[in-house]
């Protein structure tokens, strides 16, 4: 029997490999549970969760919602467009007050890098980030893992490209955080705008071909161009970004192999991926976020078994 | 330590061929009857009968499943350490069905009562038996007693009932593990 070894779950980058292996084999067996026709177990039934979001969000929020119900766990929802922080309430004061409700595990999602760290230090209750502005979103890159483990068996030696907007995204420094500590190689390919300085740091390899870098992967993690995160133009036009970094069934058909399609979602149909290899086998996008189910259900309930 | 003999690997056999026949005695060709091992050590006493009743007793067509009772525990967050799951396999529904519950020892009856709950997301079942190589006696939490049981044995709190099977401990043979 082993524990994780951390009480929330602020980033990747604060887990190690055991960790992510219990997480993955709780996964399974949750997994197995929401494929049931009673899909629920009662585990969780004394502990209350609150999800809040301070940006939007579908997929993770509806995915979150749905592991705790799942779970049995009593959810309450927040988000600010309709709520105190619009009057001026800071974040310490909000969550506080939820806490004062009996809050046992808090689901959040922030504008601001750093958020849930920061959440954890000053409030009593453990702590999942769902997204902190270009920082980290754990849950995503350990449902992206869990995918490809599940779809070539193992992550460990696989080539993995993640294409896009890297320089905004939280999605791509989880995973390749993740990757790296589970033995892939990771490239990541865009805009050389797109792409931080010293990113290299991190051990992962620079390309601004996509044929290249498709040719050399074994999956392809395609972001989402992010519009509302970008305040100045990084490239000219959507159309120029599509000529470049699209991926299309004419370039997969051109490579050699059959590489795996991944993307975090929501989709730009049309510019980062076309609607046709989206949509086919090579494309694990619908995985992702079944798995996503079970890899929660995973988190929550490992942590929230150190709750005492 | 102390440690003694229980079982010897011939009583354990006698004793399976005995529970072999209860079972058949009450579910003759095994039609609506499932078994349903418990995991994670109920597993190998549930395959152990199945191949007996298939092989010496010539019952055709038994459907085993294995059932994992983790996510259903009354001790959740009570323990030092987290709870890890096993897999379950149920691939048939158990609704009408006759479900023998399979386990290694009966100490509290807690997992029995755990399984209890477990069961019902796979159907409603008809009626629940209960199996046991190992019965402990005066030493239930809750009241649940079982239908089939290999031996009755009374131990402390402080002793230890271990069985091993051949297939995972290379042997099959029960033991009472002292302080």
């Amino acid at each position: 029997m082993s524990d994780l070894s951390v009480n929330h779950l602020l980033g990747i980058k604060y887990l190690n490999k055991k960790d992510i292996g219990l997480i993955f084999e709780t996964a399974d067996h949750f997994k197995e549970v929401i494929n049931r026709s009673i899909k629920k177990v009662p585990t969780l039934r004394d502990i209350t969760i609150a999800n809040i979001f301070f940006e939007n969000s579908t997929r993770t929020r509806l995915s979150f919602e749905l592991a705790e119900k799942r779970l049995s766990a009593d959810v309450i929802n927040f988000s600010s467009s309709q709520s105190s922080v619009k009057k001026g309430e800071t974040l310490i004061d909000t969550v506080n007050n939820i806490l004062s409700m009996k809050v046992d595990m808090v689901v959040m999602r922030h504008p601001n890098p750093g958020a849930g760290i920061f959440l954890a230090k000053h409030v009593k209750a453990a702590i999942i980030n769902a997204g902190d502005g270009a920082h980290e979103h754990p849950t995503q890159a350990l449902l992206d893992s869990y995918s490809i483990r599940e779809r070539l068996g193992d992550v460990a030696g696989k080539n993995v490209v993640i294409v896009g907007d890297i320089l905004h995204s939280r999605v791509a420094l989880s995973n390749i955080f993740a990757l790296k500590l589970q033995g892939a190689q990771v490239k990541v390919c865009g805009p050389k705008t797109l792409i931080p300085k010293h990113i290299e740091s991190l051990g992962v390899t620079v390309e601004t071909n996509l044929k290249k870098a498709l040719e050399w992967c074994d999956v392809a993690n395609m972001l989402r161009v992010q519009n509302e995160r970008m305040e100045v133009s990084y490239f000219p036009t959507a159309r120029e970004y599509t000529q470049q970094f699209g991926v299309n069934r004419e370039i997969l058909d051109g490579l050699n192999k059959e590489i795996v399609i991944m993307h975090p979602g929501p989709i730009n149909r049309g510019v980062e991926i076309t609607s046709d290899v989206a949509d086919s086998s090579q494309s694990i996008i619908l995985n992702q976020v079944e798995n996503g189910v079970a890899i929660r259900m995973a988190v929550i309930y490992l942590l929230a078994s150190k709750i005492k | 330590m102390s440690q003694k003999v229980l079982l010897s690997t011939k009583e354990i056999h006698i004793i399976l061929h005995r529970l072999a026949c209860q079972l058949l005695e009450n579910h003759l060709d095994f039609k609506n009857t499932v078994l349903i091992g418990l995991q994670p050590r109920g597993i190998y006493l549930a395959e152990r009968l199945t191949k007996l009743l298939k092989e010496e007793y010539g019952v055709k067509n038994i459907q085993l499943g294995f059932l994992d009772i983790t996510f259903y525990r009354d001790d959740f967050r009570r323990g030092e350490k987290s709870l890890q799951a096993t897999s379950t396999h149920i691939d048939f529904l158990v609704e009408d069905k006759k479900v023998v519950f399979i386990d290694d020892v009966l100490y509290t009856g807690r997992s029995i009562r755990a399984a209890l709950t477990a069961i019902q997301s796979f159907g409603r079942p008809q009626e629940i038996e209960l199996l046991t190589l190992i019965d402990r006696r005066f030493s239930r939490h809750l009241p649940i007693q079982p239908n089939y049981r290999g031996r009755q044995v009374d131990a402390i709190n402080d002793e230890k009932v271990k069985v091993m099977w051949q297939e995972n401990d290379g042997k099959d043979v029960v033991y009472l593990v002292g302080r």
